[in-house]
This record gives C-alpha cells, sequence and structure tokens, in this order.
C-alpha cells in the first residue's frame, strides 16, 4: 500500500446527505468548532500549508534565497536523471494499472464461477496487506540473477534450454601445441586430415567434474574398413595418472560432442559420440579434417538480466502488479456481483457464446468500475517509490528512476536542491488536480439532487 | 457453472457440452496455475529465510524440496539477536498504534460534527477534506520537515505518528461522515431527550454504532502505517527507525545478508497478514469504501 488515500482517489460512491434544516442539535456553532479543531488544525499545518509552501519554495533556488521563477520547473523537464523519471514514470501510468486492471478482470470473472473462487481472490489480494519493502525484498530474490538461486532465472532458463540444446562440455579445450587447434568460433580443427580405418583421437582437457560425474571410461574407436572412426575423451586423471594424448585408465568418455568433418571449409557430414566417446563418420569424409564446433563449449545460458539498465523498470512493474492485481479483481467482483443475471441469461439464449456475452455485456456494463480501478490505480502508480528503490539495484537505479525517488533524491538524498524537489512535489499535485475536481463535483452534484 | 445458467445449458448439443465442460477444466487447471504463480514469491522469502547463510549463498530456495536437511532456524536465531532490527519492531508498534488510534478519534470528532452538527460553512468545509483525499504526500515532505525541525520534533516517533495521522485524516473523515450520517435519526432524537449532550451522544451513540465503519478504517489505517517506508525514512530517528528502515538499511548491501533480510521481511509480515486474515471483510470494505460502494 503506497497510500491509505489512493483507495480513496477515484470517484466516492454514493454520498448520504448530512442532517438538514431539523438537526438533532442546535446550531451552537463553538461546539462544532471543538469537534472539528483537532482535524482541521492537523490537516492545515500538515497537509494544506505545505501545499503552498511548496508551490512557494518551487521558485525559488538550492539556497532556497534567490527567486528563479520557473527555472526549476525547467530543469525538471531538461534535467537528464529527471526526464529518465518522467520518461519511467509515463511507462508506469501506462503499463501497470492497464495490466493490472486487465488480469483483475479475468480473475474476477474466472473465479466467479469456481466454488473455490474465495481462495483464489485470497492468495491474489494478499499482496496487499504486506509492505512495498517486504515486496522488495521478495522480488529481489526473484529476480537473482545466477539462474541456481533467483528463481525468475532459474525458470527462463529451464525453457530456454528446453528448446536449445545446452552445450555438454562449456569450457573444454583441447591441450595446446596437440592436433587440434583453434580455429574461429570457438570451434577446434585438426591439423591433419582423417583417414578411414585410422581412428581419430581427439583429447580435451578443462570439463568441469560435474559435467563427466557418472561418465564411462573413453574407449579407442575401432578401426573400421571404409567409415572414419574416432574418440572424443577426457585427457585428464583425477588425482593424476595417465600418459597425455593417450586413452587408459580414469580417462573419461566425453558424450554427446558433435564432430564435422570439413573439407575445404565446408562441413561434408558431422556425427555425435556415443557414451564410450567414439564417433563414426561416413567413408565420404576420408581426408577430411575433423573440427568439433564451438556449440560444443559454448558458456551455459545464464538467463535474463532482469534488473539490468534496461528490464529493470518492467521488472519492478511487474513486482508492483503481483501487489496490485488483487485490488482489482476485489473491486471487480464486486461489481460483478452488482451486474444483472438476466442481461447475461438474455443474451445466451439469443445464442451469444461466453466470450460476446463478456466483451458485449459483461464489460460495458462493468465500464464504471474498471474506470474507477484504472484511476485509483494511476494515481498510485504516479507516486510509486519504495518498490523500486528496494529492488532496483545501486548500478541501474538511476535507469529505474521515478519522479517520487527523485524528489527524495533531491529533497533529502544525494543531489540536494529542494527548489527542484519542490518542483517535482507540485508536478505531481498538478497531475492529481482533474481526480480532486471530479471528485468535488461528484459530491456537490450528490448532495444536491 | 452458475445453476441459472444449467437450465439453458441442458438443451445444447452433446458437442458444445463436452466443450464447456473442457473448457471448465482449462479454466479450473489455469486458475490453480495462477494461484501457485502468486504465492511463489512468497514461499521463496519463507524458504530462503529458513536456509543458512551457507546454503542461500550457494543455492536457490527450491533446493530444500530436494534437501529438506537444509531447512534450520539459523537466519531467525541471528536476526533474534540483531538489537537493532529487533529494536526496530517495537518503534514500529510505538508508530502504528497510536498513529490508528488518533485518526480514529480525531476523524470520528469531526465526522460526527460533519454529519449531525450544524455551523457555517459546513459542506465548503467538507468539499475542502474531500478534495485532500488525492493530495499525494510528497507534497508535505520538505514543508513539514522544515516545520518539524522548528518544533524540535524532526526525526522522532511523535513526528512520524502526527504525519500519518494528518495524511490519514481526508480518507478517515470521508469514510466515518458516509457512515455517521446513515445513522436513524430518531435514535439520535431519542437520547436527547433523555438529555444526553453533545459528547455523550458521540461516545455512547454514535461511536458505538460507527463499530463496523471504524473497524475499516482502523485496519486501513495500521496496516498502512506498519507498512509505510518513506514517511519513516525522512521523519523517523534514523538511529532509531521502524522495522521498515531497519531493513531498508540492510537492503544497500544486498547479498551477503540475505539470511537477515529475508527472515527479517517475514518477521515484518506477520502482523499485517495476521491481520489481513483475521479482518479481511473489514479490510475489503476499507477499501471497497474509498473506491466504489
Amino acid at each position: 500500500m503506497t497510500t491509505a488515500t489512493a483507495g480513496a482517489a477515484a470517484a466516492p460512491g454514493p454520498i448520504p446527505p448530512a442532517a438538514g434544516r431539523g438537526r438533532v442539535l442546535g446550531s451552537r456553532p463553538w461546539v462544532a468548532a471543538l469537534f472539528l479543531l483537532p482535524a482541521l488544525a492537523l490537516l492545515g499545518a500538515l497537509v494544506v500549508y505545505p501545499i503552498g509552501y511548496s508551490v512557494y519554495r518551487s521558485l525559488f533556488d538550492a539556497s532556497g534565497h534567490g527567486f528563479t521563477g520557473l527555472d526549476n520547473y525547467r530543469e525538471v523537464f531538461s534535467d537528464e536523471r529527471i526526464r529518465t523519471a518522467l520518461k519511467n514514470n509515463v511507462i508506469w501510468v501506462i503499463a501497470a494499472p492497464s495490466i493490472a486492471t486487465a488480469l483483475g478482470l479475468i480473475f474476477a470473472v474466472l473465479t466467479e464461477r469456481v466454488r473455490w473462487g474465495t481462495a483464489f481472490k485470497l492468495v491474489v489480494f494478499m499482496p496487499m496487506a504486506i509492505s512495498m519493502l517486504a515486496a522488495g525484498i521478495i522480488f529481489r530474490l526473484v529476480y537473482e540473477q545466477s539462474p541456481d538461486k533467483g528463481v525468475a532465472n532459474a525458470v527462463w532458463v529451464g525453457i530456454h534450454d528446453t528448446f536449445a540444446e545446452p552445450a555438454p562440455f562449456p569450457g573444454a579445450h583441447p591441450r595446446p601445441g596437440g592436433e587440434l587447434t583453434a580455429t574461429g568460433g570457438g570451434s577446434y580443427t585438426t591439423k591433419s586430415a582423417a583417414h578411414a580405418g585410422s581412428p581419430a583421437a581427439l583429447p580435451l582437457v578443462a570439463v568441469k567434474p560435474e559435467d563427466v560425474s557418472g561418465a564411462k571410461d573413453a574407449v579407442a574407436a575401432e578401426p573400421v574398413p571404409g567409415k572414419v572412426t574416432g574418440t572424443v575423451w577426457l585427457d585428464f586423471v583425477k588425482g593424476g595418472g595417465g600418459t597425455p594424448g593417450r586413452i587408459g585408465a580414469g580417462k573419461k568418455a566425453l558424450a554427446g560432442v558433435k564432430v564435422q568433418a570439413v573439407r575445404e571449409g565446408r562441413t561434408v557430414a558431422s556425427a555425435t559420440t556415443a557414451a564410450d566417446g567414439t564417433f563414426t563418420l561416413p567413408g565420404k569424409t576420408d581426408g577430411a579434417q575433423l573440427r568439433l564446433p564451438g556449440s560444443n563449449f559454448a558458456s551455459r545460458y545464464n538467463g535474463v538480466e532482469w534488473l539490468g539498465p534496461s528490464l529493470v523498470t518492467p521488472s519492478i512493474i511487474g513486482a508492483y502488479i503481483w501487489m496490485w492485481a488483487g485490488f482489482a479483481m476485489v473491486l471487480i467482483a464486486a461489481g460483478l456481483a452488482g451486474v444483472p443475471r438476466e442481461l447475461l441469461e438474455a443474451a445466451r439464449v439469443d445464442g451469444a457464446n461466453e466470450w460476446q456475452v463478456f466483451r458485449r455485456v459483461t464489460v460495458p456494463l462493468l465500464a464504471p468500475v474498471l474506470g474507477v480501478v484504472v484511476i485509483t490505480l494511476m494515481i498510485n502508480v504516479l507516486k510509486i517509490f519504495d518498490l523500486v528503490y528496494i529492488i532496483a539495484p545501486g548500478s541501474s537505479l538511476s535507469n529505474a528512476n521515478v519522479l517520487a525517488l527523485q524528489l527524495y533524491q533531491s529533497s533529502f538524498g544525494t543531489d540536494v536542491n529542494q527548489g527542484v524537489g519542490s518542483a517535482i512535489a507540485v508536478f505531481l499535485l498538478l497531475l492529481v488536480l482533474p481526480v480532486m475536481i471530479v471528485n468535488i463535483r461528484r459530491m456537490r452534484r450528490e448532495r444536491r439532487p | 457453472m452458475t445453476t441459472a445458467g444449467t437450465g439453458v445449458r441442458a438443451t445444447r448439443p452433446l458437442p458444445e457440452r463436452i466443450a464447456a465442460r473442457l473448457g471448465g477444466g482449462v479454466m479450473r487447471l489455469f486458475l490453480v496455475a495462477v494461484g501457485l504463480f502468486w504465492l511463489l514469491p512468497t514461499v521463496g522469502l519463507l524458504l530462503s529465510s529458513l536456509r543458512d547463510r551457507s546454503d542461500i549463498a550457494a543455492s536457490g530456495w527450491w533446493q530444500v524440496f530436494a534437501h529438506p536437511g537444509q531447512l534450520t532456524t539459523s537466519s531467525y536465531d541471528t536476526l533474534f539477536h540483531n538489537d537493532k532490527v529487533m529494536h526496530s519492531l517495537l518503534t514500529t508498534v510505538l508508530i502504528t498504534v497510536p498513529a490508528t488510534a488518533l485518526v480514529i478519534l480525531i476523524g470520528a470528532f469531526a465526522a460526527y460534527a460533519f454529519a449531525w452538527l450544524e455551523f457555517p460553512g459546513r459542506d465548503w468545509w467538507f468539499m475542502v477534506v474531500v478534495g485532500l483525499l488525492v493530495v499525494p504526500m510528497q507534497v508535505a515532505l520538505i514543508p513539514v520537515a522544515k516545520l518539524f525541525n522548528a518544533l524540535g520534533i524532526f526525526e522522532t516517533t511523535v513526528g512520524v505518528v502526527l504525519f500519518h495521522t494528518a495524511f490519514g485524516l481526508p480518507f478517515a473523515i470521508f469514510l466515518l461522515r458516509n457512515f455517521f450520517a446513515e445513522i436513524p435519526r430518531e435514535l439520535l432524537e431519542a437520547a436527547r431527550l433523555d438529555g444526553a449532550g453533545e459528547l455523550r451522544l458521540f461516545t455512547r451513540v454514535v461511536l458505538p454504532l460507527g463499530g463496523p465503519a471504524i473497524a475499516s478504517l482502523g485496519i486501513f489505517q495500521f496496516l498502512w502505517v506498519w507498512n509505510d517506508m518513506l514517511v519513516a525514512l525522512i521523519f523517523a530517528d534514523s538511529g532509531n527507525p521502524p522495522i521498515t528502515v531497519a531493513l531498508q538499511q540492510q537492503v544497500r548491501q544486498f547479498g551477503d545478508n540475505v539470511d537477515i533480510l529475508s527472515s527479517g521481511a517475514f518477521l515484518s509480515m506477520i502482523i499485517p497478514l495476521a491481520v489481513f486474515f483475521a479482518f479481511q471483510r473489514q479490510f475489503i470494505s476499507g477499501v471497497m469504501a474509498g473506491a466504489v460502494k
């Protein structure tokens, strides 16, 4: 919850008229004054007076003595960092309320027909009760870079590796000065040509121990007439021993390595090593060079940099939606309960399918509720601070900058200029002014029927 | 399926009914998946807080499903011995309870006047209160900091409480006035005939009848003050801050202190979650009172 008043942001419900003439108590204004005094004193000193002071202060420079006119406002729109904040606020205000409301609508409509819908709603609504700080820490953990620690990248890398085979032996390479030499793109190629009937030996080193745990011992390939054969193995025995370049006890087979036969730069055939490290290529490759392509040794896919400069804002918006979709859902569900069943049934009887009923009847009837939800969320998002401050790591904080954060930095943080801070505050106030006016007009309309 | 729908559905051809069944199954599956997805981040925090520092540094929380032996309360032991964080929890209580009580009390006084007392410019004053509903508190940070400095209550619990009370008041007055205005006039008139004065009328009739609205407001304000970080960051004593700020200070060195952060964050969530689950109905009606009724 960024603010308690967020809930009250837009379009207050029907306002019952206050007691009119012939009221219970006599008109003794001093009694009313006593009842009102504490509230008006606090509101005057801590809400109304500050508005005036902020407007006044925004016209002065950092020291507070030099009158600068509208310069602070100009700076809000020209300073590089504040412009990033403005741009991000626009992204926030457009994306977060619309996505949260769309999800809330979907959840509200779907749960309406499910018996355990209440349990579902409770789960989705629950994040509203916790602090943005706690949610921020929760999502710092979710977005951790290492796929071994952050659940977002663990899932992402899992999906990625399902579609794109991960390299079997990242980082492996031949011993320098051996038969295999580096040939660009991470690949290694034999210096001399392979010949049918004389098995090729392709030893590698620098394989990570976990990549060969459970691997078989390597086996020297049998010479097969009319075929090119060979073995790829780990030319290293844990704890020492063995002769470099020779297959022997304790030397592990490297299974699943892709071997290509290359003639004049063109791949003529390819094979993959078996569990014992051996491979067999057709006879036409006789005289070709053998190449181990770079895809065998590419470093492991490390997932997405969620909190890096380019993705940090969308990632934090994701955390916000996690917190606030429940708010949209609960309000929309309440609105849905007020939609007359007969209208929906009439549409169904007329042959409309569920999608048409949803699109043509439910959504138009819910339009006022959807409007209230979107506007409430927009006002809320305009002031977003805690989530950004907590989730964005120091290195990308400037990329994730938003107005409320810049206001804090300008007023109390690293770049103190309370003139600019006040200008941002007044700018925020101006942005919510239309909603304030709508609220007041609604109230006046309803009090004078 | 809604009961109203079954009558129509039963007359539909078989293939369509099968499709509807399948659709229902897919929908339920989808909802279960979304529900689990929504729980995942919180479960991640809880399980992270139940592993020790070296396990957290080495692998993700889901490893506890493969190695249940990793579960330990050592992070909480560390947390309970961290005086600053533990003391911050007390500070949070010392801020939240008065700020909630004050906003209810002062808000109810004013709401009563707006609903049942006659005074010049009543509608105009109430309009101002409605207007203040959406004022972003950011607009008050610099001026109030200056004011509190002059009063000598900058960086004190008193200042934080006053700030929260002031910014909770517009919503409190709005919510309570609308509720009080619907109290039947006869009840008040009867009490009046029995000779009750204004104060007595307020404490014996209006406050008890306003119970549901006061509960909604109280829960709303309680959660919002408990969860606040920005106001506390500026106005609370930085040497003795509430838990949100104490943990925020830790976030700056995110990485080697995930044990304290995860257990601390979970500890800070327990009270709000307990309040939420115990009073969901009031909380939801508080949320709705502000938006749609």
